[in-house]
């Protein structure tokens, strides 16, 4: 039913609604379906995830859209909100970058990525959604820092890190300082590795270029949505360079999934569901706080390193001529066991 | 318009003179164009130019242990100022063959896992590690894409920003995208004077933001690459001067400038505490960017 053709075109639907909304059409808000044709209305889409209900083409989402459905409608707390893009290199290519980003900002979104701290089905994570609508998705120097302090907010928290990318990569009207983001990007994945906290990615399409070869990759758990294209070079560049014939679905997530590099293709409307188990997975029990190192490595049945560890403190104390405590810390409950 | 101040040394003063002498002509887009020639000069010095100068005992390793070795990156240890020091760079060829052969100094996923062998040979035996950065970018191929280009070169700037030992990283010719950067998350990030540094090449930005290839002048003179620039914005630490007329005309003493500011600086890394270093190096990359506050946000 959905198939048969629609005589009244969106633009003259659009038309009729009240003009206190933006005019421009975001990723997110468009009701026709590429593949299929079907056309939906605003609550159906809404309702099924912004996926077509006939062909299961996954549509593009804005990041609020995204942060609202994985946290189930509930509300999140935004992270770096206030940080706006600025114009180091008071850059103009066919118009100046202030144009371009003035432009985006009235289209709603303050930049490229939303950090926020949410609950996905009852389980507490900060996740940094990425906006295509805003120049593409860029990583720019907002997001490379959205991006970091979403992972200092996780370790503050103590609670996992989810990134759903979809950009074009490096924010090229930022020149060297877009490339540096990748590498800030890197610095806030390696403190929220010494908080032994998960970072688990969701490739959203697209997701390529300096986005893909920095964080993006480096997912302990990667999950990629149905069709989305994701890759470093994307096919018009490889083509251009090495005039190479790219079959129809290089980089595409399932042809990615058949080359190893993600964990598995996701439906997005399995997605908050999916998430919220492997979260629950991850999810340590509670630390007690009285076990000793030693005791912890006699349970493993290393005994000796047991009596090293035991043996430490002591050692320690007769050497140095002061509490253990003050330079051994992780065997500061030592003392009863 | 002020010039930078710097930080210690030699490296500061010829900063401020490569710095005045682009004051008056920054807007000039042939000028910046001339530094990106200047930085792909046929006959500047490759990694194996200064690596023959540096270290004459050297022993080059190759192959990933995966899949195939990648000419497009060099690695390997010598014996440099009496301690083994590793190095790892691009390498691009000088005549026609050479250069088909180096794939023009374009990384596979072979080459960064190469390096990625190296830094953990460097983290076991505690060698401090110098990378030579001198590439387009990295290979946009199909095959490289389905060997995982992008997590190579994630992995490589991870593993660099772990290593224990000390890193500095010397752009060399022309530092274009992840490629370069891949082996760029030093302690220390310095650019010859003649270098370049940029988010991608003047022609790639010039068929993306200008929709036509024949723009990449009017790229170049936008994305402003130089050293000097590179140094303004506390993405360089330091600025090595070249020879008199350019790193290509004389590839000895481009070797003996490199080499001052190289051994200074692994001592002055190695007399920091571990931590301090690996501090400083995570605050280095952590604070790199420009942005504003809105104002009620």
């Amino acid at each position: 039913m959905s198939r048969r053709p629609i005589s009244i075109s969106i633009d003259r639907l659009r038309g009729k609604r009240p003009a206190t909304g933006p005019a421009r059409r975001l990723p997110g808000d468009e009701r026709s379906c590429p593949h299929c044709q079907s056309h939906f209305r605003a609550e159906e889409m809404e309702r099924n995830c912004y996926v077509c209900a006939v062909c299961d083409h996954h549509f593009g989402m804005t990041a609020r859209q995204r942060l609202d459905h994985l946290a189930g409608g509930e509300p999140w707390e935004e992270i770096g909100g206030e940080l706006r893009a600025a114009d180091p290199l008071r850059f103009v290519d066919l118009e100046p970058y202030t144009e371009r980003v003035r432009a985006a900002e009235a289209k709603g979104a303050t930049e490229a990525m939303i950090s926020a701290y949410l609950e996905i089905e009852g389980q507490p994570c900060v996740v940094s959604a990425m906006e295509f609508g805003f120049l593409g998705g860029s990583m720019g120097s907002v997001v490379g820092e959205r991006f970091a302090r979403a992972a200092e907010f996780a370790v503050a928290r103590n609670v996992p890190l989810i990134s759903v990318t979809s950009s074009g990569g490096a924010r090229m009207q930022e020149g060297v300082l877009a490339l540096m983001q990748m590498a800030k990007t890197i610095v806030a994945l390696d403190e929220l590795a010494d908080a032994r906290l998960p970072f688990v990615m969701v490739l959203a399409h697209p997701t390529t270029g300096g986005v893909w070869a920095s964080f993006a990759s480096l997912g302990d758990v990667t999950y990629a949505e149905p069709g989305a294209l994701i890759a470093f070079s994307g096919p018009r560049v490889i083509e251009q360079t090495t005039h190479e014939k790219l079959p129809a679905n290089f980089g595409l997530a399932e042809r990615q999934f058949e080359h190893g590099h993600v964990d598995a293709v996701v439906d997005r409307r399995e997605l908050p569901a999916r998430l919220g188990r492997l979260l629950g997975i991850l999810e340590q029990p509670p630390r007690d706080e009285s076990q000793s190192l030693a005791s912890q490595l006699a349970q493993n049945g290393s005994e000796r390193a047991a009596r090293m560890a035991q043996a430490l403190p002591s050692l320690s104390r007769r050497l140095r001529g002061r509490p253990a405590d003050a330079t051994y810390h992780p065997s500061r409950g030592h003392s009863g066991s | 318009m002020s010039t930078p101040t710097a930080s210690s040394g030699r490296g500061g003063r010829f900063v401020r003179r490569i710095a005045g002498r682009l004051a008056g002509s920054e807007a000039v887009p042939g000028d910046t164009w001339d530094a990106v020639l200047l930085a792909r000069h046929q006959d500047r010095p490759y990694p194996l130019d200064y690596i023959a100068r540096l270290m004459p005992d050297f022993e080059e390793l190759h192959g990933d242990r995966l899949k195939g070795d990648d000419p497009a990156i060099v690695a390997g240890i010598g014996r440099y100022h009496g301690a083994p020091l590793a190095v790892i760079g691009q390498q691009k060829g000088r005549d026609a063959q050479d250069r088909a052969y180096r794939n023009f100094g374009m990384p596979s996923p072979e080459g960064y896992r190469k390096g990625m062998r190296l830094m953990d040979l460097c983290e076991r035996l505690e060698i401090p590690l110098v990378t030579l950065i001198d590439t387009p970018g990295a290979f946009p191929g199909a095959d490289a894409e389905e060997r995982g280009q992008g997590g190579a070169i994630a992995r490589s700037m991870l593993m660099m920003l772990r290593l224990r030992v000390p890193t500095v990283a010397v752009i060399i010719g022309e530092g274009s995208s992840g490629g370069a950067l891949a082996l760029g998350v030093a302690d220390r990030v310095v650019m010859l004077e003649n270098a370049t540094y940029s988010v991608i090449s003047p022609e790639g930005a010039s068929a993306i933001l200008w929709r036509d290839a024949s723009k990449a002048k009017l790229a170049a003179a936008a994305f402003k690459p130089t050293a000097a620039n590179c140094y303004r914005w506390g993405v360089a630490d330091a600025v090595v001067p070249e020879p008199e007329g350019g790193a290509h005309s004389a590839h000895d003493e481009a070797a003996r400038l490199l080499d001052g500011y190289l051994s200074r600086t692994i001592r002055e890394l190695q007399a920091l505490p571990l931590a301090e270093r690996r501090r400083q190096r995570r605050e280095r990359f952590r604070r790199l960017g420009a942005m504003r506050e809105a104002t009620s946000a």
